[in-house]
């Protein structure tokens, strides 16, 4: 560096590392959302696996985390002993846990799990996939029952777009010009996304990667008319707070993501059969009613947990 | 290592480098949303800087002003932003703009604060009005300081911009979030490297530019 490169009074120099960091920080923040150390994490300390308790995992996300914590209080009610470790970063931080035998039960999404585990371009029914699953899961770990209720990506609009066009499902939406998706980044190379809406549906859209995973970024866009369409999840209480209308996919075009519960050898016959009663009743209206109590009311887990358990006489 | 090595095969691949979502395409509007928000921030903050720096007023303030300013996170900026004007270009060039003034402020003033006392007295002696001072002197003499504030900014803004990709634009960042979306890791860390190859290039150029512009005869640094 020359001399003349420095500022005499240094001042713009010092504050630009600070700058970056924050920047670095914050983007790394938003991006990753990975971190596997979670300050809200319930301090149960070590592994459960040494113990006889049995440990209930979830993913960190708000929705997963609520029925970790219905499963973990039928548990409870059948008489386990159970230790939560919610909100645990990625897959790439849990399946290792779920394989050692860390984590005993933690709730996960039937095409996404079939994705990670290695089948990127999976399509198929609900049914399919949990065969597709059983063969590929790690030893040691099986799918229990999975639920009705699915929190999967959709095709989603305004209530006015969708009069005014008469769409009631995907197909519909051919010969519409000029369609436009907001979606995350991956939903161009999804068998689910633009190529496969053409080749089942014969619609013409374009992604407009909106990254907040259909969050309120993508609502924005999807009222403010800037798309018509947005990917949205089924399960997202946004849906029915904006009057959104998510169009029907007869052709089973989108990736099925029915709550799974995926169980280690640990989890016995009369622990199956406990959490069964919650797959059971679960359907994507109860999901969305858990989740609206969790945004809405800003409700803890467990609270919104138990007055569900006790309504559906699971609890009590 | 291993990963690295694929995501130079990535860049090395020749059909990521033409078409509508290819390299220079997405290079370009890269360089584009830079020069957006520095150019928008240069706009308002050297101007005020360099009157602050003349005048030797208001600098408390100003320091306090693009302090805080500094202490604002970016994504954080571009979300609110994007909530409030719709996804698009103009969100994140905002978050950009507030990301640039700081540092362009800082080099605005203390290009003129930098000028020797003595010197400017002479020139106020002289006879020169206070804008042929301004224009004349400080300005000329400082303008190494002034284009380190621009070149300090840009490097900031560069290494920023991927945000703009978030909330439905182009530039670099569009690899960024898709391979890390995908866990296709070569992709995202192609991106990453040709955030950071830009940064240098831009780093570098101005780096020269501010040398050339260094007056001749007058003390360095």
């Amino acid at each position: 560096m020359t001399p003349s490169s420095t500022p005499r009074s240094g001042a713009p120099r010092l504050p630009r590392r600070s700058l970056l960091a924050l920047a670095g920080g914050g983007a790394a923040a938003g991006l990753a959302a990975c971190s596997n150390a979670d300050p809200l994490a319930e301090e149960d300390g070590g592994s459960g696996a040494a113990s006889g308790a049995l440990v209930v995992g979830s993913q960190q996300y708000y929705s997963n985390e609520i029925i970790a914590e219905l499963f973990a209080q039928v548990l409870e009610e059948a008489g386990f002993e159970v230790e939560r470790q919610y909100q645990i970063g990625q897959r790439e931080v849990y399946v290792p846990e779920l394989e050692s035998g860390a984590i005993d039960l933690l709730p996960e999404y039937l095409g996404n799990l079939l994705q990670y585990l290695g089948d990127a371009d999976a399509t198929g029914t609900a049914a399919q996939l949990e065969d597709s699953l059983a063969e590929v899961l790690p030893d040691g770990l099986r799918t229990l029952p999975f639920a009705e209720a699915t929190d999967q990506d959709s095709y989603t609009t305004t209530s006015a777009f969708a009069q005014e066009n008469s769409l009631t499902e995907i197909g519909d939406l051919s010969g519409i010009d000029d369609l436009q998706i907001a979606a995350n980044p991956e939903f161009e190379e999804r068998p689910y996304g633009p190529q496969g809406a053409e080749e089942v549906y014969d619609v013409q859209v374009t992604v407009v990667p909106v990254s907040d995973s259909g969050g309120p970024l993508t609502v924005q866009a999807l009222l403010d008319g800037t798309v018509q369409l947005a990917d949205i999840y089924t399960a997202d209480p946004s849906i029915a707070a904006n009057d959104l209308v998510t169009l029907e996919d007869p052709a089973s075009m989108i990736l099925p993501q029915n709550v799974v519960p995926i169980a280690s050898e640990r989890i016995d016959e009369d622990a199956a059969a406990a959490i069964a009663g919650v797959t059971e009743a679960l359907t994507t209206g109860e999901l969305i009613s858990l989740n609206t109590r969790s945004v809405d009311e800003q409700l803890d887990s467990a609270t919104i947990a138990s007055d569900w358990l006790t309504a559906k006489g699971l609890l009590g | 290592m291993i990963q690295l090595l694929e995501a130079f095969a990535w860049l090395a691949d020749p059909t990521r480098w033409s078409g509508p979502d290819s390299i220079p395409v997405r290079l370009l509007e890269h360089l584009w949303y830079t020069l957006l928000g520095v150019g928008i921030a240069a706009l308002i903050a050297v101007p005020v800087g360099l009157v602050v720096g003349h005048t030797h007023r208001g600098r408390g303030l100003t320091v306090a002003l693009s302090g805080a300013a500094r202490a604002l996170p970016t994504l954080g900026l571009v979300t609110l932003f994007g909530l409030w004007f719709g996804i698009g270009l103009t969100a994140p060039v905002l978050a950009f703009v507030i990301l640039a003034i700081p540092s362009l402020l800082a080099g605005a003033y203390s290009a003129c604060e930098a000028v020797d006392a003595r010197t400017v007295d002479a020139a106020r002696a002289q006879g020169m009005t206070e804008w042929q001072i301004l224009t004349r002197v400080e300005i000329p003499l400082g303008l190494p300081l002034l284009i380190s504030g621009i070149r300090l900014a840009s490097v900031q803004v560069v290494a920023t911009v991927m945000l703009a990709s978030y909330i439905g634009n182009g530039g670099l960042g569009r690899y960024i979030f898709l391979g890390l979306n995908l866990s296709d890791y070569p992709q995202m860390l192609a991106g990453s490297i040709l955030v950071v190859a830009l940064a240098l290039v831009i780093d570098l150029a101005l780096r020269l530019v501010e040398r050339v512009a260094a007056p001749r005869g007058a003390a360095r640094g």
